[in-house]
């Protein structure tokens, strides 16, 4: 059957990849290809690569940047961050990526997603929805990173992208960006339950659990998220091994499983009894050679 | 022989490309890109036995019948019949490129296939209200092991994109896999090789299925 996905989101402005707070704050972190390089050996099942400022400073993709990335990245990648037209889809689909991400794009010409979809596939059309609570409380889908109110309502504005040919939803919750809270486990149980193409939630991871309560609660198909994945060493591997000892049906691929590992909540390996510590012994595997 | 082999690769207009020629030369293989038959039959003549031309890849994602329509108007569909079906020359199908294989399609209407190998591409149809695209990866179960699994994990994990699926005669068939119904994830006769998954975008496993391949083709493996 197939497997739920992990799926590590990483935020560039221009060509520096950095952490997000809220939409609002920003943590620089350095060179986006060192990322993918290290998130594609940790097992993870894909990544997304978007440029944050793209649209508001009126640039186009950086394809240079998508080529030399995407040249060691054999997991999928895609590329969000100032695609306005079938043109721009195809000059970074020749640069290496596998999909596009439309979030201000899809809001404001809508007809881009039959575009894209018929000619690449639907396959190939990822919508990003940032939402929020507006002032009355009700669920808002927000554009240019967070700051323009849209009146789109996420479940009919998920409905109808899935109608114009999306393939799947990428649900970011601007509320919980940052926060460490946990996704908005209401926001995307309403939007997966309206929807019949893959959910992918994201925003407010801070420990472990919440990619598992993704999974059973709210019922996303894959579960994304960026600042927890950054400075910890194999950081996507134990969120893999987190979620499967949780009960998750998720790929294991590399060698290093932590399979024999115990975890707090957050993800840190606890320490063992020294009883079995006195068991352990060290094993040497050879590099794969493929 | 210590020159570097290379695959061409069949551009219809369709797919990422890159990834797969990104894979191969990852694997220390060149990898050039043709979309006119000239530049296939230049290509070729570099493929006798001490040439570095040593397998073909048709790689794609996206609609049956526009596909079969762009490699009808590139005026591709004769040379490669030449080179697979007469001269049995390595080819391995990815994706859309394995779902071309067949007779026929009912992806949007009715279309004909290469008909490479003899088989019909119909709906995904999970049963318990699966959502189509299957998208994500899933475990295959391997049928034949040679050549494209030699080496594999005994339950190797692809990369899965498509909502259309191969069905053909078991004798072809080299792995499949699940998603709420059985379905062809590989296929194989004589030198023609394909997969439904994305070996270029399936980590270890999926470059290990691209080695095999090269192997098979430069006759590191027995043909049989």
């Amino acid at each position: 059957m197939v497997k739920r996905r992990l799926i590590s989101c990483l935020l560039l402005q221009n060509e520096l990849l950095v952490q997000s707070i809220g939409f609002k704050r920003y943590l620089p972190i350095g060179k986006a290809k060192i990322a993918v390089e290290f998130m594609a050996n940790w097992d993870i099942d894909e990544i997304l690569l978007i440029d944050m400022t793209a649209t508001r400073e009126g640039r186009k993709p950086n394809t240079d940047l998508i080529a030399t990335v995407s040249r060691n990245c054999f997991v999928p990648l895609t590329v969000g961050g100032g695609i306005s037209q079938v043109g721009d889809v195809k000059a970074v689909i020749r640069a290496g990526a596998d999909k596009v991400s439309l979030n201000w794009a899809a809001i404001q010409n809508p007809k881009l997603i039959t575009e894209i979809s018929q000619s690449f596939g639907a396959q190939c059309v990822v919508v990003s929805m940032d939402v929020k609570k507006n002032a009355q409380g009700k669920y808002e889908v927000f554009a240019n990173s967070g700051t323009e109110a849209t009146g789109l309502d996420p479940v009919q504005w998920a409905s109808k992208v899935e109608s114009l040919g999306a393939g799947e939803i990428l649900l970011n919750s601007i509320d919980r960006d940052g926060s460490k809270l946990g996704y908005d486990l209401d926001l995307i149980k309403t939007v997966a339950d309206a929807v019949g193409i893959p959910v992918i939630a994201c925003g407010g991871v801070g420990l472990m659990k919440h990619f598992v309560e993704g999974v059973t609660k709210a019922g996303a198909d894959a579960v994304a998220a960026a600042n927890i994945f950054q400075h910890v060493e194999h950081s996507t591997i134990v969120a893999k091994s987190f979620m499967a000892k949780a009960g998750v049906d998720i790929r294991l691929g590399t060698l290093a499983r932590y399979t024999d590992f115990v975890f707090d909540d957050s993800g840190r390996i606890l320490k063992r009894s020294d009883a079995e510590l006195e068991q352990i012994w060290m094993e040497r595997f050879k590099k794969e050679e493929i | 022989m210590s020159q570097t082999p290379r695959v061409v690769i069949v551009d219809y207009k369709m797919g990422n490309l890159q990834s797969v020629a990104n894979a191969f030369r990852f694997l220390g293989c060149e990898a050039s890109i043709v979309d006119n038959p000239s530049d296939l039959a230049s290509e070729m003549k570099n493929s006798g036995p001490n040439g570095p031309v040593k397998g073909l890849v048709l790689p794609g994602v996206g609609a049956f019948g526009m596909a079969m329509q762009n490699l009808r108007s590139q005026g591709m569909i004769e040379p490669l019949n030449e080179w697979v079906l007469d001269r049995k020359f390595p080819l391995l199908g990815i994706c859309l490129g394995m779902q071309l294989l067949a007779d026929r399609s009912d992806e949007l209407g009715n279309h004909e296939g290469l008909g490479w190998i003899p088989g019909h591409v119909k709906k995904l149809d999970p049963k318990n209200d699966l959502r189509i695209p299957h998208v994500g990866w899933n475990t295959a179960t391997i049928v034949k092991q040679d050549p494209l699994f030699q080496k594999s994990d005994p339950k190797p994990c692809y990369y899965f994109v498509h909502s259309f699926h191969f069905e053909c005669a078991p004798e072809n068939v080299a792995a499949t896999c699940d998603y709420g119904t059985p379905f062809v994830a590989a296929v194989q006769k004589d030198s023609i090789f394909a997969t439904q998954f994305h070996p270029e975008k399936s980590q270890t496993h999926g470059l290990r299925i691209l080695r095999n391949f090269l192997n098979f083709a430069e006759g590191k493996v027995g043909r049989g």
